[in-house]
């Protein structure tokens, strides 16, 4: 898919709280073994998805130096929701100053919302429906103790507003595909405090079929092959898979380094594949090309090609994701539970 | 804290917003009616975001609503712009809380209203990450 104008990225933030929840710990409490990150990140007992989206959204706005009233949308993807029903979006944009001119909304689909969120703002900003837009993927997601997920459920997000392209843009979309089918391999009934998931249905039917379906269709239709591309990032669930993605997609380990941050703050949902992005722009260089696939359960992916430009080199002050991941203090499981209230008074 | 007073105080608490005397340039946060010039003309000031604590208290006993939080940090800041702030300082130790400590403003849950009413935000601060 092509917009009708060139349409980039004019800034971006991310954020991740700085709690850790070590693997080990796990397995300390429920005699497990397994560890498919080394550790995860936690909020503090007054973070929650907005609050980390406010967190994200506000760097992104100060390193895109725009007027935020300017900003015409503002959508947030994910999928814990600090409302049932009230937007997310409404107090972010209130918060950067985007209001009251301005479109928000909350996207849900798993671990995709926020690239759902991104292709809905690049197709506004392309349609020329807007000057700025802004996508933001947070998560503080839920894992039931006990279970595979509790591992890798993890708290953390990103925020990209889109403009037109020009000489301000610090990377321009080249073009972008998404792949859907109806495959219930993750879900949560409404009102349920936990997801359930089909274990091992998770993953060639689901995560592999599409994350490969999306990015297979947008080489085909660009022409691109996997050696044009500096840098590669893939929806990081655990330390696994993505790396898996990459060796069937023909990309290298060398190429999706800088946005493979499972393995440290493990899968942060709606935020794991824009935080991969964001930690990626942290370290491009001008002309650098960027693959992006996400993956939401349900299923689908959303697949991304950027095109880096010079003034990435002026637009990325502020902490970067890497001070974000190091600035960390470990929790032990029952401070984990509390800061996210699943303790029971 | 009642929703309409909430509302109200969206904006200053959202975006640590205060006012400026046009007068005389005073700058108040929280607002007031009247300034010590006598002047009624305010128009909207944005504070520093950046700043350091002068004093500071550890709360054991919570009033209600903050219960959970303790043991948390309650702190004068004097912000880069001059104006002084009271606020809660998170992500820090209460035990490694110092005078001087540099700060920078942070948008985080306040209190929740039970588990059925509104959830309220507002700034705190954060010792600040470069």
């Amino acid at each position: 898919m092509k917009t009708g104008r060139q349409v980039g990225i004019i800034g971006y933030g991310a954020y991740v709280p700085m709690y850790r929840l070590k693997a080990s710990e796990i397995n300390r409490v429920w005699g497990g073994f397994g560890a498919p990150v080394e550790e995860k990140s936690v909020v503090a007992l007054d973070e929650d998805t907005i609050t980390i989206s406010v967190e994200a959204a506000k760097q992104a706005v100060k390193r895109a130096n725009i007027d935020p009233s300017e900003i015409g949308a503002v959508y947030v993807g994910t999928e814990s929701k600090p409302y049932a029903v009230k937007p997310s979006g409404t107090i972010v944009a209130e918060v950067i100053g985007a209001t009251p001119s301005v479109s928000t909304a909350d996207y849900e689909f798993a671990c995709k919302a926020g690239t759902e969120a991104m292709q809905t703002c690049i197709g506004l900003v392309g349609s020329g429906m807007h000057k700025y837009a802004m996508a933001i993927g947070a998560d503080t997601a839920q894992g039931r103790p006990q279970d595979a997920l509790e591992y890798t459920a993890a708290c953390g997000g990103a925020a990209f507003i889109f403009g037109e392209r020009s000489a301000e843009t610090i990377a321009y979309l080249e073009a972008s595909y998404s792949f859907v089918t109806d495959t219930p391999d993750f879900w949560r009934r409404s009102k349920e405090m936990y997801p359930r998931h089909g274990n091992r249905f998770t993953g060639a039917p689901a995560y592999f079929k599409h994350i490969t379906g999306a990015g297979k269709a947008l080489l085909e239709e660009t022409g691109y092959k996997p050696e044009d591309f500096k840098w590669a990032v893939f929806h990081q669930p655990n330390a696994k898979f993505p790396i898996n993605a990459a060796k069937i997609m023909g990309f290298s380990m060398d190429q999706i380094e800088p946005g493979l941050v499972s393995p440290r703050i493990g899968n942060t949902y709606a935020g794991s594949t824009p935080v991969g992005l964001a930690a990626t722009l942290d370290v491009a260089e001008p002309d650098d090309k960027i693959f992006v696939v996400s993956y939401g359960s349900g299923s689908g992916s959303d697949a991304f090609i950027f095109t880096v430009q010079d003034a990435i080199l002026e637009k990325r002050e502020g902490p970067k994701m890497e001070t974000f991941i190091e600035r960390k203090e470990y929790v032990d499981y029952a401070t984990y539970l509390k800061n996210r209230g699943q303790i029971i008074k | 804290m009642s929703v309409p007073r909430y509302w109200r105080n969206e904006v200053p608490r959202y975006r640590l917003q205060g006012e400026e005397c046009s007068q005389c340039g005073a700058k108040y946060f929280p607002t007031r009616p009247v300034c010590k010039c006598g002047s009624t003309d305010f128009k909207p000031y944005k504070l520093a975001e950046r700043g350091e604590v002068v004093t500071w208290t550890t709360i054991s006993s919570a009033p209600t609503g903050f219960e959970k939080y303790v043991p948390y940090v309650v702190a004068l800041i004097e912000l880069e712009d001059g104006c002084k702030v009271l606020s809660q300082v998170v992500d820090i130790a209460p035990d490694a809380v110092e005078a001087g400590l540099k700060v920078e403003a942070v948008f985080r849950k306040v209190k929740e209203d039970g588990k059925e009413g509104i959830l309220q935000y507002g700034y705190k601060f954060r010792p600040v990450v470069e």
